[in-house]
């Protein structure tokens, strides 16, 4: 990863003069990022496309949690690089750190210099609304990591439960809707129960849940909890994390009740990352983006868009697969409002599949259209798998040919 | 107030069908292993095929969930869409004697309908040349259970074969560019 001397620090100097061609900037290479930068060059080609992303490469959160669990022996199948965007597409892939944006001059202040643009499309994910969290500073999260941004945190957590004897306590705090990837915590206590169950049975692993009860997939979750990890999950709702002590390894809840473990996994709150922050695209609620449903362009600034987890998309949750429907909708009307053209309703899916054992998973799915201004489900469309898990061999089959798919669609 | 957002109109055929692509792959090409492709797949199977997942006569994991989002409508700009998609060629693993073997079979069985070792999607026949053959077995699977419904024709053919031969004939389309 480069690493700016400062991060509020950025340079000055136009680093790619803009030529005739119009110019559409994405900052972000993750699901959303390398989705919208592709399909404006594929819809497109007299829009030179500017990609800016901190790191080389991109490591998915999605499959992540196999890692965790032992399913998956690298995070490699989960690792994407740019050179063929570029090669396939002539996207423009520039490694930096985005630290500031000037929606009056349509710049971009980046660690190696700045950008114009005529529009700009923003996925930066998340970033952790740490002042809710006491104490969770960058020394904490050595000892207690989140694994919420895939990479060295995740290599770090399972690394913890490979060295913690059996018979130890894992604890994991979820935080309150919304953050990223509703159904994810509770896929990850399913991969730790199960990398428990399987090498140090005599552990336990306690799920402190901000929320008062699952919020997602709940019944299917519950069920999968029983028949298969029984003796070594526990869920506990209503039990809000708000400070952390690092030197003792626990977590305390609203302030009185302290939680002991061996390995913590705490999942912050969360916020649209820093950089939207900054540029000033949150809405009232301080910590994610308001958009238009068509287009998603920022309520805040025009010509910027916001997709992926950092906007507010109705009722389309914070996944991979909304980023990605998102960056797609999101490309077509900027090509069209670059073009002149009339702009074109949105139609989006998302899927998430959630694994449950080894060769099982489960999955909810739904449609998206636009009403009334809004973004809503389809009535009588979409829906989680069936309740007997009839299907969860079958879908753990087409998981990972979606993750390929995903990727595949990410990075060529 | 937002540039132009105002008087969008309804979605197009590439607004609905990208949406698809996040499993099937870019334009309808699967990276694999067990998603299937739909580029260059006939309009009418596709058409067919989520109207059947709709109305639950086909069985699915998840197309039955989201066909149920979209009108015929929007099935018919969809078939439209994949079906002028390039035909994406793999590279699969198939066990060489098996599809050896169903080159034997296909044409006596099977090449009435799936006509150019399945290249050509004629009418509601899927494209089964290089299609993967993870879903292809799962399929497979499914038509050996009774629980997907085949034509009466290929039923005829199907229930004669063997399940060995079934498998041979799966790794010849599956190995199929
Ligand atoms: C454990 C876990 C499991 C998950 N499982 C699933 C799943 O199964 N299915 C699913 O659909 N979703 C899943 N998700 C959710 C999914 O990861 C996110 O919803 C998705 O990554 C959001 O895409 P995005 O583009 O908004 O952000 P990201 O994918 O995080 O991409 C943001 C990118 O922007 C870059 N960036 C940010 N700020 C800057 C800056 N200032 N300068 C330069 N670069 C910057 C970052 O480095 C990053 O690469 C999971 C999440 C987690 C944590
Ligand atoms: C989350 C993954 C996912 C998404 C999104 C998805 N599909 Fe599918 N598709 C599948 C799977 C899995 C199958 C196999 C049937 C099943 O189990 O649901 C399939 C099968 C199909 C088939 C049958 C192919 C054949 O050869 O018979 C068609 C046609 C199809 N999908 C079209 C679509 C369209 C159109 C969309 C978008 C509106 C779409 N799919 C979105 C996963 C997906
Ligand atoms: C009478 C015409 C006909 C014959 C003969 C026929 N098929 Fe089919 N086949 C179809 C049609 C139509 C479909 C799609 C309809 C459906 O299953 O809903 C289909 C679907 C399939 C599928 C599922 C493909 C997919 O994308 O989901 C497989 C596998 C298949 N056929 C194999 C065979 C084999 C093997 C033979 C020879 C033994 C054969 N078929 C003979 C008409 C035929």
């Amino acid at each position: 990863a480069t690493q700016g001397p400062a991060v509020s620090a950025g340079s000055a100097a136009d680093i790619m003069p803009k030529g005739s061609a119009r110019r559409v900037v994405v900052v972000g290479g993750g699901y959303g990022g390398a989705i919208a930068a592709k399909y404006v060059r594929m819809l497109d080609k007299s829009i030179e496309v500017v990609m800016i992303e901190r790191n080389d490469h991109f490591v998915s959160c999605p499959f992540s949690n196999l890692y965790i669990g032992g399913l998956i022996k690298d995070l490699d199948p989960l690792t994407i690089r740019y050179d063929k965007l570029t090669a396939n597409h002539g996207v423009k892939v520039l490694q930096a750190e985005v630290t500031a944006v000037d929606p009056a001059a349509k710049t971009v202040v980046t660690t190696k210099g700045t950008l114009k643009y005529d529009r700009l499309i923003m996925s930066p994910g998340i970033d952790f609304r740490l002042e809710e969290m006491k104490g969770y500073d960058a020394a904490a999260m050595d000892l207690m990591p989140h694994a919420w941004k895939a990479g060295p945190q995740t290599v770090l957590l399972r690394k913890q439960l490979e060295a913690m004897k059996d018979g130890g306590t894992v604890v994991m705090s979820v935080p309150l809707a919304p953050y990223r990837c509703p159904p994810g915590p509770y896929e990850r206590a399913n991969m730790i129960s199960l990398y428990l169950k399987q090498h140090k049975p005599k552990s336990k692993l306690i799920m402190l849940d901000a929320n008062p009860d699952v919020s997602s997939k709940g019944a299917l979750f519950k069920k999968g909890w029983k028949d298969n990890y029984a003796n070594i999950f526990e869920y506990r709702g209503a039990k809000k994390v708000t400070e952390v002590d690092a030197k003792n390894r626990s977590v305390i809840i609203e302030g009185i009740d302290e939680v002991k473990g061996d390995v913590v996994n705490v999942i912050p709150p969360q916020r649209a990352g820093r950089i939207a922050v900054a540029a000033g695209l949150v809405g009232d609620d301080k910590n994610w983006c308001p958009v238009n449903p068509t287009t998603f362009e920022s309520a805040k600034h025009k010509d910027i868009h916001v997709i992926g987890d950092a906007c507010i998309a109705g009722a389309m949750p914070k996944s991979g697969y909304s980023a990605n429907s998102e960056a797609k909708i999101c490309a077509q009307n900027v090509v069209a409002l670059m073009n002149g053209k009339p702009t074109t309703d949105m139609s989006g899916i998302n899927v998430c599949y959630s694994y449950v054992t080894a060769d099982q998973a489960i999955s909810v799915a739904a449609v998206y259209t636009v009403k009334d201004g809004k973004i809503v489900g389809v009535p009588n469309s979409g829906g989680v798998s069936p309740i007997d898990y009839s299907q969860a061999k079958s879908e753990a089959i087409y998981a990972h040919s979606w993750l390929k798919n995903i990727l595949t669609e990410m990075s060529t | 107030t937002f540039s132009g957002a105002a008087m969008a109109a309804p979605p197009t055929p590439e607004m609905l069908s990208y949406a698809c692509a996040g499993c099937h792959g870019t334009n309808g090409s699967s990276a694999g292993l067990s998603m299937p492709s739909l580029a260059s797949q006939s309009k009418s199977a596709i058409v067919d095929a989520m109207k059947k997942f709709k109305s639950g006569d086909r069985p699915s994991t998840v197309m039955g969930r989201l066909a149920k989002g979209y009108s015929d409508a929007d099935f018919d700009a969809m078939g439209n869409f994949y079906s002028k998609q390039k035909f994406h060629p793999t590279t699969q693993m198939v066990d060489a004697a098996k599809a050896k073997k169903g080159a034997d079979l296909e044409d006596a069985n099977c090449s009435r309908c799936h006509i150019d070792q399945g290249k050509d999607g004629k009418d509601d026949t899927p494209v089964m040349a290089s299609q993967w053959l993870d879903y292809l077995k799962m399929q497979a699977e499914l038509y050996d259970s009774g629980k997907r419904k085949m034509p009466k024709d290929m039923a005829d053919k199907w229930n004669k074969l063997s399940k060995e031969d079934r498998e041979a004939l799966l790794h010849f389309y599956a190995s199929q560019k």
